[in-house]
């Protein structure tokens, strides 16, 4: 190394700057918290060298797929998504009105947006089993009360991701139809709405992937669908049907991704 | 400079309408700051005739936006008295204030299109200053005859063949004239526009000014509009105001001024 290519030794800055006790304490803690929650909550060693051997048992005990049943459950299937695709289009049509009461600048009064932050805030935070839960209590065993606990969900997704959407749009083409005399709903369905679409279309069709993914287990808990089905196979040690199960809802699922992304890709 | 007495006007009143020559805006003692900053405009008085076109032009800064949006309120004025078509404009609820901006056309230097929707959709868009709900919203329900008026504005600003086109697939030129049409579909009695050539190219912003001035005559409308381009500004109107110090600078008709005037208004001020 030449001279000139030499470091000259001149004052390094320190490696921490202005080093922050609470800081450093606070991440200290998290760091001692993931490692306490890893060692009393995750499995040990012992654990997985036990329960591997088992995985592989019941994955053995799956093949082949029993496909005698196989028309019931695409019918099942189809159900599921049927609710699905139901409790999409209510939550998302519910989303509009509501994403337009959260978004700043186009809800009528802070208070009111206050009040529909804090119900999307509710929706989105309450797991959708629990919703499924609470339906099957309210309207009974079956699909209605999975369509419900889908659309709430979707809701609370959709609702806030509709609401930044709107606060993202240009002002411009507002402040054109207001210039014009035009009344606020008029600027909204005119001007935000169609600005605000395709990032709509792109939430709305991840609502239907993640729609179809919860609608197979909210069976689980008796929310209609083929969770149902899936839940009497494992206890029926039916394997092998069980297998035929996830088998189609993985094709179902894996379906709809691929025509959402397509769609995502036609569309926007 | 013409001064006209103000008069108030009850709410919910119909303002009478402007007579030829009579002033459609008259500004009285108008001051604006915003926040803590400088005083942007301090005590200025204006008039502007009906039928007139007037250049508005100054250095950055000057409060020539400013003025112009004060006029229907989308900047709200400081102190003093704005009177627009008839209409006291600070003191308008908000009904009142809809109304008034049903009567003026505002045509933006951003366009302020939605760049998503067909030209003829924003076209039909302009209709929302005299009718409401989903008939306005999209040309897909608009009723035969607003879709007829729509297309007659394409057609007058020479873009009928561009009607179903996506504004963002159009030039900035035609963009604007999309603009132009929508202002046209209100059927304005004064026509704002700020700036309207300043993101244009030479050749697209000197059509636009044209077909501006050209619509404004035919109709015998005011137009009022603020320009950088001194040759625009001595081109497209009858009479030029300067603004400096935060006042009228320059008040002087157009044909009596000459661009290395201006120019000289520009680096003295």
């Amino acid at each position: 190394m030449t001279d000139v290519m030499k470091p000259k030794g001149g004052h390094l800055p320190p490696r921490i700057e202005h080093a922050n006790p609470v800081a450093f304490t606070l991440t200290f803690a998290v760091a001692a918290f993931i490692i306490w929650s890893l060692t009393t909550a995750g499995p040990s060693i012992d654990q997985l060298a036990r329960g591997l051997p088992n995985i592989g048992n019941i994955l053995s005990r799956m093949f082949p797929p029993d496909l005698e049943r196989l028309d019931r459950i695409l019918w099942s299937l189809f159900q599921t998504f049927q609710m699905a695709i139901a409790g999409c289009a209510i939550g998302l049509v519910l989303s509009v009105p509501l994403g337009i009461l959260a978004a700043e600048g186009l809800s009528p009064h802070p208070a009111i947006r206050t009040a529909a932050r804090s119900l999307i805030a509710v929706f989105r935070t309450v797991p959708d089993l629990v919703w499924a839960l609470i339906f099957v209590i309210a309207v009974g065993l079956g699909s209605p009360a999975g369509v419900l606990a889908i659309a709430i969900d979707v809701m609370g997704f959709a609702a806030r991701f509709f609401a930044e959407a709107m606060e993202e749009t240009d002002k411009g083409p507002r402040e054109a139809l207001s210039a014009l005399g035009a009344n606020k709903l008029g600027m909204i369905m005119s001007a935000v709405l169609p600005a605000a679409s395709p990032s709509m279309i792109a939430t709305s069709l991840y609502c239907l992937e993640k729609a179809t993914r919860a609608s197979v287990v909210l069976g689980l808990v008796g929310a209609g669908g083929i969770g149902v089905e899936l839940k009497v196979a494992f206890d029926l040690f039916a394997y092998q049907t069980a297998a035929t199960i996830i088998l189609v809802i993985l094709m179902l699922v894996i379906a709809v991704e691929q025509t959402g992304g397509w769609l995502r890709r036609k569309i926007i | 400079m013409n001064i006209v007495a103000f008069q108030k006007t009850a709410p919910g009143e119909a303002a009478a309408p402007i007579s030829a020559g009579a002033a459609v805006v008259s500004v009285r003692g108008l001051s604006k700051q915003f926040g803590a900053g400088p005083l942007v405009m301090s005590g200025l008085d204006l008039d502007i005739q009906q039928g007139s076109k007037v250049a508005i032009i100054g250095a950055n800064g000057t409060g020539k936006s400013t003025l112009i949006r004060m006029l229907v309120r989308l900047v709200e004025p400081g102190s003093g008295d704005i009177r627009l078509l008839g209409e006291d404009v600070r003191t308008l609820g908000a009904a009142g204030l809809k109304r008034l901006r049903s009567r003026v056309g505002f045509v933006f230097q951003r366009h302020n299109l939605v760049t998503r929707l067909s030209a003829l959709t924003n076209v039909v868009h302009g209709v929302q200053s005299r009718m409401s709900g989903p008939r306005t919203w999209t040309q897909l329900l608009a009723p035969r005859e607003v879709r007829a008026e729509a297309m007659h504005c394409l057609e007058r600003v020479g873009l009928a063949d561009k009607a179903m086109a996506r504004v963002d697939t159009l030039s900035g030129g035609q963009s604007q004239r999309v603009a132009v049409a929508r202002m046209l579909m209100q059927r304005p009695e004064l026509v704002i526009a700020d700036e309207p050539d300043a993101s244009l190219d030479p050749k697209s912003g000197e059509e636009v000014m044209a077909t501006l001035a050209a619509l404004a005559s035919e109709q015998s409308a005011t137009l009022i509009f603020v320009s950088h381009r001194m040759e625009h500004a001595i081109s497209f109107s009858e009479r030029i105001i300067g603004l400096g110090g935060g006042r009228v600078a320059l008040d002087k008709p157009s044909h009596t001024v000459s661009e290395a005037e201006l120019t000289r208004f520009f680096h003295h001020d």
